[in-house]
C-alpha cells in the first residue's frame, strides 16, 4: 500500500510544480494572449496531476478508500473539459474588445479568417446576381 | 517523501504570483485571466486540504467551487464581449 502513496505523492509534486510554472508564465509573458497560452495549459495539467495524485495517495493511507479516487477523477475530468472552454471564451473576449497583439507577434490567423469570411460574404451576392 | 507542507507552500507561491498579475495587469482581461488561474489553483488547494485534514467532504466542496468558477468566468467573458 505504501507504493501507492509514493506514486500519488510524486504526481502531486509534479502537479504543484506545474501550478508554479503557470503562475510564472502569467508573470513573465509579454501580452494577454501569450499569458493565456502559457498559464492555462500548464494549470490544467497541474490540476490533473494534483487531483489524480491525491486520489492515488489516499488509497495508500489508512483512512482512504476507492471513493477518493473516483471523486478526484470526476473533478479532474470536469476541469479538463471546462478549462479550455473558459480560456477560449476569455481570449475571444479579449480579441473582440480590441486588445492589440504584442509587437513581436507575426501571425494573426483569426484576423485572416475574419477577412476571408468577409470577402466571401461580399462576393457571394455578386456571383448570384451574375448567374441570373 | 517530501511532505504535504511543501506542496501547500508551492501553491501559496503560485497564488501570490497570480495576485501580482491581478493587481498589476494593464487590461481587464489580464486580471480575468489571472483570476481564472487562481480559481483553478484554489480547486487543487481544496483537494489537497481534503487529504491534509483527512475529510472527504472537501472534495465535494472543490467540485462545486470548480463549477461555480467556470460559470463566473463564462459570464465575465460574455460581459467583456458585449453580449451580456
Amino acid at each position: 500500500m505504501n507504493a501507492l502513496a509514493a506514486i500519488g505523492e510524486a504526481l502531486v509534486l509534479i502537479g504543484t510544480f506545474f501550478y508554479f510554472l503557470s503562475a510564472l508564465g502569467l508573470i513573465r509573458m509579454p501580452d494577454v494572449y501569450n499569458r493565456m497560452q502559457t498559464s492555462t495549459k500548464s494549470a490544467t495539467l497541474g490540476s490533473l496531476g494534483v487531483m489524480v495524485g491525491v486520489g492515488i495517495w489516499a488509497l495508500g493511507t489508512d483512512f482512504g478508500s476507492a471513493a477518493w479516487l473516483v471523486k478526484t477523477i470526476a473533478i479532474a475530468t470536469f476541469l479538463l473539459l471546462t478549462n479550455p472552454i473558459s480560456a477560449h471564451a476569455l481570449i475571444r473576449a479579449a480579441y473582440k474588445s480590441g486588445i492589440p497583439l504584442w509587437e513581436g507577434s507575426v501571425v494573426d490567423k483569426y484576423r485572416e479568417h475574419l477577412e476571408a469570411k468577409e470577402k466571401v460574404a461580399e462576393e457571394a451576392p455578386a456571383e448570384e446576381g451574375g448567374e441570373e | 517523501m517530501i511532505g504535504i507542507n511543501v506542496y501547500l507552500a508551492l501553491i501559496a507561491i503560485a497564488t501570490l504570483l497570480s495576485m501580482y498579475r491581478v493587481f498589476r495587469g494593464p487590461t481587464t482581461v489580464d486580471r480575468l485571466v489571472a483570476v481564472d488561474i487562481m480559481t483553478t489553483i484554489t480547486a487543487g488547494l481544496m483537494v489537497l486540504f481534503a487529504l491534509y485534514y483527512e475529510r472527504m467532504i472537501f472534495l465535494d466542496v472543490a467540485l462545486v467551487y470548480a463549477m461555480l468558477a467556470f460559470g463566473g468566468v463564462i459570464a465575465f467573458a460574455r460581459y467583456m464581449e458585449g453580449g451580456l
